[in-house]
């Protein structure tokens, strides 16, 4: 499991990359705080598109990042899932709570 | 003889083990032909189950976890997941979602997920002595899909 962040005009696109299950969650947990903290951003996408393989854990990050943004007054949202993280998103219904965007669609205000 | 073929395997509650489990179990299954979706909902059935092991069974110490995997008729897999950890009070309120005792970093949503993965989802656990999970999946043939 890899974190990887981009920055542009406040939006914050923070990419999960490989497998995320419960081993590797604690450590891309505290590399997520550090990145929110650092770049404070207005609005952040979580992007999933690089994501081969989640669990019951991703949600929990997932909403982890909403949480944050949340306390900061920002938007989130799930970028491009790949199938397998959606059939767990789906699953979960966590849609309710953070919406699921292409990664071109403009986000609705 | 009641099934086509089996496999048996035993790990300590070590968190690296959760890949290692679903790759097994992905493993195992390829023999019935499924779909990239279907291996999907048993790799994440089988990562919930395990990682409960690991989470919840042994919070705090090491312990065993077994997995055995069978083929019986029909083309129905059965995956039995079993810890001799601490177990489980109230088997009915840990199967409700958002439920959990893991904190923050938990979902409570892994019962939830085996269930929406699997055909069929059995959990036996008694306070001290530790929980078995089985998990049930039929693997439909590529000609109905």
């Amino acid at each position: 499991m890899k974190i990887h962040a981009k920055f542009s005009g406040g939006r914050l696109t923070i990419y999960f990359i490989g497998e995320l299950d419960h081993h590797g969650a604690a450590q891309a947990a505290g590399e997520i705080d550090d990145i929110l903290e650092e770049y404070l951003p207005r609005d952040c996408a979580v992007n999933l598109s690089e994501l081969r393989f989640m669990d019951s854990s991703g949600i929990a990050l997932i909403l982890r990042v909403s949480r944050a943004m949340g306390r900061m007054g920002g938007r989130v949202w799930i970028e491009d899932p790949a199938p397998q993280p959606l059939r767990v998103i789906d699953a979960g219904g966590i849609e309710r709570l953070v919406p699921i965007m292409a990664a071109k669609e403009e986000v609705r205000k | 003889m009641n099934y086509v073929n089996y496999i048996k395997m035993e790990f300590p509650s070590r968190s690296a083990n959760e890949g290692f489990a679903r790759a097994a179990a992905a493993g195992f299954a390829a023999q019935l032909d499924p779909t990239l979706e279907e291996l999907g909902d048993i790799k994440t059935a089988v990562s919930e189950a395990v990682t409960n092991c690991i989470v919840h069974a042994y919070p705090e110490e090491l312990g065993k976890i077994s997995m055995r995997m069978r083929i019986v008729k029909e083309r129905r897999l059965e995956i039995v997941i079993r810890d001799w950890g601490r177990g489980i009070d109230n088997v009915e309120r840990a199967m409700q979602p958002m439920f959990t005792t893991g904190g923050e970093d938990r979902s409570g949503m892994g019962f939830t997920i085996m269930e929406s993965f699997t055909d069929r989802l059995k959990v036996k656990s008694a306070p001290g002595r530790g929980t078995t999970v089985t998990l049930e999946r039929t693997i439909k043939p590529r000609a109905v899909r």
